[in-house]
């Protein structure tokens, strides 16, 4: 047998990528240790990394470390394939989504805190609808409805503000 | 404060606005919600009475160890006393939310709630 060596060719966007990822991951980490008063009420600290490479880099840089955070996060918390992973997605993919919108508001009028406070509304919203079809499939989850948004906006725009001081202390 | 309070772009207080404004419309949205309507008493398993959750009165069943009674109040019902040695339908107090059940196991008499348009519950309870 003759030794074979595949060499893949890293660009200087998956050193990026990686490097915003392994950021987003610690926070996921760092955040899974602390206390939560109810499933679902969560600060969202990674998604502070999302939105600065939104605002820097674009859609697409973001969608990159938004979904590796996810299936990282879960496989380092021993989460993967797990209820709470597919939550976590769903809730990705939702609030990328929304973000693809956001991204095209005019940015003198709009700032981070709209995106942050938007892509947290679709964060909670697409986990509850995946709880409601999947998880708990009665009309019972959306009891919480009303905690989970409060604490939706709160935390978006704390992790909004964040990022728009990140942002300008970088520019 | 004031640091933090000129991030904010003007779009950013119109959006701010707007989401403050559907999260206080949320909480009536989801919370008046599942109203309890009715009390139903049952003893054996068999409905012995239905009281509309309306006006104050008082109900008493009897069964096998002696008689439970049962108080409605507006919006609200509970097993006022019973002759179990455990009480724990009596200690479970007030009934507010439809589907809520107290179970007086050892004298056979249950009281529940329901809410409009489900007198068949389809679960036994949620949890989260």
């Amino acid at each position: 047998m003759t030794a074979s060596t595949i060499s893949l060719a890293i660009s200087a966007d998956d050193r990026r990528i990686a490097s915003y990822a392994a950021a987003a991951i610690a926070l996921t980490l760092i955040e899974a240790a602390l206390p939560s008063p109810l499933p679902g009420v969560k600060p969202g600290l990674a998604n502070i990394v999302v939105l600065v490479v939104l605002a820097r880099h674009g859609w697409r840089d973001a969608a990159w470390v938004a979904l590796l955070r996810v299936v990282a996060g879960s496989l380092l918390l021993c989460q993967f394939l797990a209820p709470g992973f597919f939550l976590g997605l769903t809730g990705a993919l939702a609030s990328l989504a929304v973000l693809a919108v956001a991204v095209r508001l005019p940015k003198r009028w709009f700032g981070p805190v709209t995106a942050s406070v938007l892509a947290a509304f679709a964060h909670i919203g697409g986990q509850l609808l995946l709880a409601r079809v999947w998880l708990v499939p009665h009309d019972g989850v959306f009891y919480l409805a009303p905690v989970f948004a409060a604490s939706a906006l709160v935390f978006g725009i704390v992790n909004g503000l964040v990022v728009a001081r990140l942002l300008r202390d970088s520019t | 404060m004031k640091f933090w309070l000129a991030l904010l772009r003007p779009g950013d207080w119109v959006t701010l606005l707007a989401a403050a404004g559907a999260v206080a419309a949320s909480f009536p949205l989801f919370w008046t919600g599942g109203r309890a309507e009715h009390a139903v008493v049952r003893l054996d398993g068999r409905v012995v009475a239905e009281f509309p959750l309306a006006a104050p009165r008082r109900y008493t069943v009897t069964g096998p160890l002696g008689t439970t009674v049962i108080e409605i109040a507006p919006g609200r019902a509970r097993v006022l006393s019973d002759p179990g040695p455990r009480q724990y339908c009596v200690q479970q107090g007030w009934l507010t939310r439809p589907n809520a059940i107290a179970i007086c196991a050892p004298n056979h008499v249950s009281l529940s709630l329901t809410g409009r348009g489900d007198n068949i519950a389809s679960h036994d309870s949620i949890n989260y």
